[in-house]
């Protein structure tokens, strides 16, 4: 589903290069997780796989169902299904949450050429979602994001994720900041929309999380590029002993 | 939330051409040579059969006039007007005044079909939905049909178009007429003042709570024509009324004047709430043509607990240079202004308000939402005030701008002047951008960037959308996602 080759991309502004020849294939209905030091490029990957204009890919592809995406803008990939639930999710004031869904979910569908919601689909569907991720009715009517607590950010991403009900869902550190109970109230989330036609990338920094989205992959991510890949035994082997091992080998 | 995804269709649909108001009539017209001189103050009084004393005040403004000059202190730049290079008076051949709806040559009918104005009074009671709205169409110089006038004269309310006023109620138009923005006011108040062609005159009588939103719509149709229009509007002790005002014009290379002044008098708890949605047209992406929009409004608190609410959404014009004020004159009366001002091409918008307190514990409210793009200006100039006797003036301020790319400019020029120490005055200004950040999660989400923005600057209006009537929200939530069509890329 997802093939990324030889990567080599850099901040536009200034040229620096971030992801330097990075490998990584995820496949359809597999889960992959994404680990590594801060600062090692896990998030400018995420913005790069979904089109963010501040990075330049100088060198590589990123295939995505077997065709090239460098040249789609970010809504297009949006609307074919990347989906980038964001380590630190955007404010929108003025924008009511329920506004903002239904605006993406219906451009989205028009880029598909399919009708759009009506409204009170598209009002049961909010509703069933919310109520599986236990979000009050209340914050749906609030702007998208103002105020919201750290974990009511990312419980509001999942949500997006489940209405828009992606192919590829990439997740950035949507465990930090989550209470125990809303880990748990989050992972089911996940896990609800794991299926064979579907990929999911998930970037994390604690095992906890991989207790409850049992990955079979799992990447270990140094100066822009997979230095190690290996089954879920990999990520309690780090949990254990950190970084230090992989980077001496890598050095 | 339907009203967004309205926007962004209507953004959908529009390809190079933006401004859909901009089609022009066929009409046969009757209108007065170019050029201004009494002769022409006399044929306009003449065309409208107005009393002798109209025609003197029109004289007596005209002379005041020659010896004005235009004012300079605003932030935008245009050449130099020849006043004698516009009609004075243009108006449909065979409409001296408003008549009833099927006496309305169909031609003009349909126009205002194209636009989207409701004229027929039959398929607005139909439509159960729908709430009533009594609209005074005003086509180039003259009114050519209000609706809803039986009705309204049932509940007391007077809404006519002043010509009409000046012949059936010559006491009440002689009595408040330019007692709030007086003849000698500014320069362009005072050219309107001789030469004002129509506009609505509203009387409410003590008591009434209007049954019905009221609304004029502005057409300038016919080439090389000045638009003045003038509006007068009374709220009696304890009445209540809530008027729209909207406005179009065709495409032209030329630029066409627009001065209108609109005066509004709130008397003992009354209360006036007057909204604009703006939508002259502003001119193609090189900067040719548009209206010049000069106008003068102002409200006066006359009376004790009166209040008067200004909102407008100016979307139109090459030029705006327009400041609805409030006099808060009566004591506890109460003045608000609550604006949303987009430019983008190379628009050109110079507006704000005047609170002016007067009065004991009067208290205003502004706020102001700029948004420039392309490579416009956009100036808010406010000006709080209080009178050695306004006692516990009160005034908040906010005023917000948004940039939308870097060759546009947003200006705050705020004047705050107390005399009373009792006064508290708060201002609070923000400039800010589009984020990156806000920008790149929309599209993230599969909205693509033009959407994107339009939802974005609709968040950013909100607090001002809010203060609109139903109807005229939707409509404005479209405008200003058209008016930022191809601000980006
Ligand atoms: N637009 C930018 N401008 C400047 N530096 C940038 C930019 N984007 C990324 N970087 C730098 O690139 C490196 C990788 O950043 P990135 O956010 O991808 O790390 P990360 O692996 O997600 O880290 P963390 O675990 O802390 O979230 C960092 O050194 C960061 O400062
Ligand atoms: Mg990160």
């Amino acid at each position: 589903m997802l093939e990324i080759k030889n990567l080599h991309a850099r901040i536009a502004e200034d040229g620096t290069e971030i992801i330097r020849g990075l490998d990584l294939t995820v496949k359809a209905g597999e889960v992959a997780a994404i680990m590594g030091p801060n600062g090692s490029g896990k998030s400018t990957l995420s913005y790069i796989l979904s089109g963010r204009e501040d990075y330049e890919v100088t060198e590589g592809d990123i295939l995505y169902n077997g065709e090239s995406i460098l040249e789609l803008d970010a809504s297009e990939r949006a609307a074919k299904g990347i989906f980038l639930a964001f380590q630190y999710p955007v404010e929108i004031p003025g924008v009511a949450t329920r506004q903002f869904l239904k605006v993406a979910m219906n451009e989205q569908r028009k880029y598909r050429g399919e009708d759009e919601l009506t409204t009170p689909e598209f009002m049961r569907r909010v509703k069933e979602a919310a109520a599986e991720l236990k979000i009050a009715p209340e914050m749906l009517r609030r702007p998208l994001n103002v105020g919201f607590s750290g974990g009511e950010k990312k419980r509001a991403e999942i949500l997006q994720m489940a209405l828009l009900q992606p192919k590829l869902c990439v997740l950035d550190e949507t465990d930090s900041g989550l209470d125990i109970d809303a880990l748990k109230i989050v992972a089911d989330g996940v896990n609800a929309l794991r299926s064979p036609d579907r990929a999911v990338v998930v970037i994390t920094h604690y095992q906890r999380l991989l207790d409850y989205i049992v990955p079979d992959t799992v990447h270990v991510l140094y100066k822009g590029q997979v230095v190690k890949s290996g089954d879920k035994t990999l990520a309690h082997e780090l949990e254990a002993k950190g970084y230090a091992d992989i980077i001496e080998a890598a050095a | 939330m339907p009203a967004v995804q309205e926007t962004i269709d209507q953004v959908r649909q529009i390809d190079v051409d933006q401004y859909k108001y901009g089609f022009e009539t066929k009409i046969e017209m009757d209108k007065a040579p170019k050029g201004l001189s009494e002769d022409i103050i006399r044929l306009i009084s003449e065309k409208k059969n107005e009393p002798e004393w109209m025609l003197e005040w029109r004289l007596e403004a005209y002379q005041r006039w020659l010896t004005m000059d235009e004012p300079s202190w605003a932030r935008v730049k245009y050449p130099k007007i020849d006043f004698n290079e516009i009609h004075y008076y243009a108006a449909p051949k065979g409409t001296t005044g408003p008549k009833s709806l099927d006496e309305v040559d169909p031609e003009l009918l349909k126009v205002y079909e194209k636009l989207g104005i409701p004229l027929k009074e039959q398929e607005i009671l139909a439509g159960v939905e729908k709430t009533k709205i009594a609209v005074d169409a005003v086509f180039d110089s003259v009114s050519v049909v209000t609706t809803f006038k039986e009705e309204l004269k049932k509940a007391g309310v007077i809404f006519m178009s002043i010509s009409e006023a000046m012949r059936e109620h010559p006491d009440l138009v002689r009595k408040y007429l330019g007692t709030v923005v007086p003849q000698s006011d500014n320069f362009y108040a005072t050219l309107n003042s001789a030469v004002f062609t129509d506009g609505s005159f509203v009387y409410v009588p003590k008591g009434v709570r209007c049954p019905m939103e009221l609304s004029t719509y502005f057409r300038i149709n016919e080439k090389n024509t000045g638009q003045f229009e003038r509006t007068l509007i009374i709220a009696d002790e304890g009445a209540y009324v809530s008027y729209l005002e909207g406005c179009t014009a065709p495409q032209r290379d030329e630029n066409q004047l627009h001065a209108a002044v609109v005066e509004l008098i709130a008397l003992d708890d009354a209360e006036i709430k007057y909204s604009t949605v703006q939508n002259w047209y502003p001119g193609d992406k090189h900067g040719k043509g548009g209206i010049y929009n000069f106008v003068t409004k102002r409200g006066d608190c006359r009376g004790k607990n009166s209040k008067i609410s200004w909102t407008q959404v100016e979307t139109g014009s090459a030029i705006t240079w327009k400041y609805p004020s409030c006099i808060l004159r009566g004591d506890c009366s109460r003045g608000e202004f609550y604006s949303i001002a987009v430019s983008n091409g190379h628009q050109q918008v110079d507006s704000g308000t005047k609170m002016i307190h007067l009065g004991k514990n009067t208290s205003s409210r502004i706020i102001s939402k700029g948004i420039a793009a392309g490579v416009s200006d956009n100036t808010y100039r406010g000006q709080v005030s209080a009178h050695r006797k306004a006692e516990n003036a009160r005034n908040f301020t906010q005023c917000d701008s948004l940039l939308i790319g870097d060759k546009c400019g947003a200006h705050t020029v705020p004047y705050i002047e107390a005399k009373n120490s009792t006064a508290q005055f708060e201002h609070e200004a923000t400039t800010s951008k589009i984020s990156e950040d806000q920008l790149f999660y929309c599209l993230q989400r599969g909205i693509p960037e033009e959407a994107a923005i339009a939802l974005i600057v609709n968040g950013f209006v909100k607090e001002v959308i809010q203060e609109l009537p139903m109807e005229f929200a939707v409509e404005a939530q479209k405008l200003i996602g058209i008016s930022l069509e191809g601000s980006v890329g």
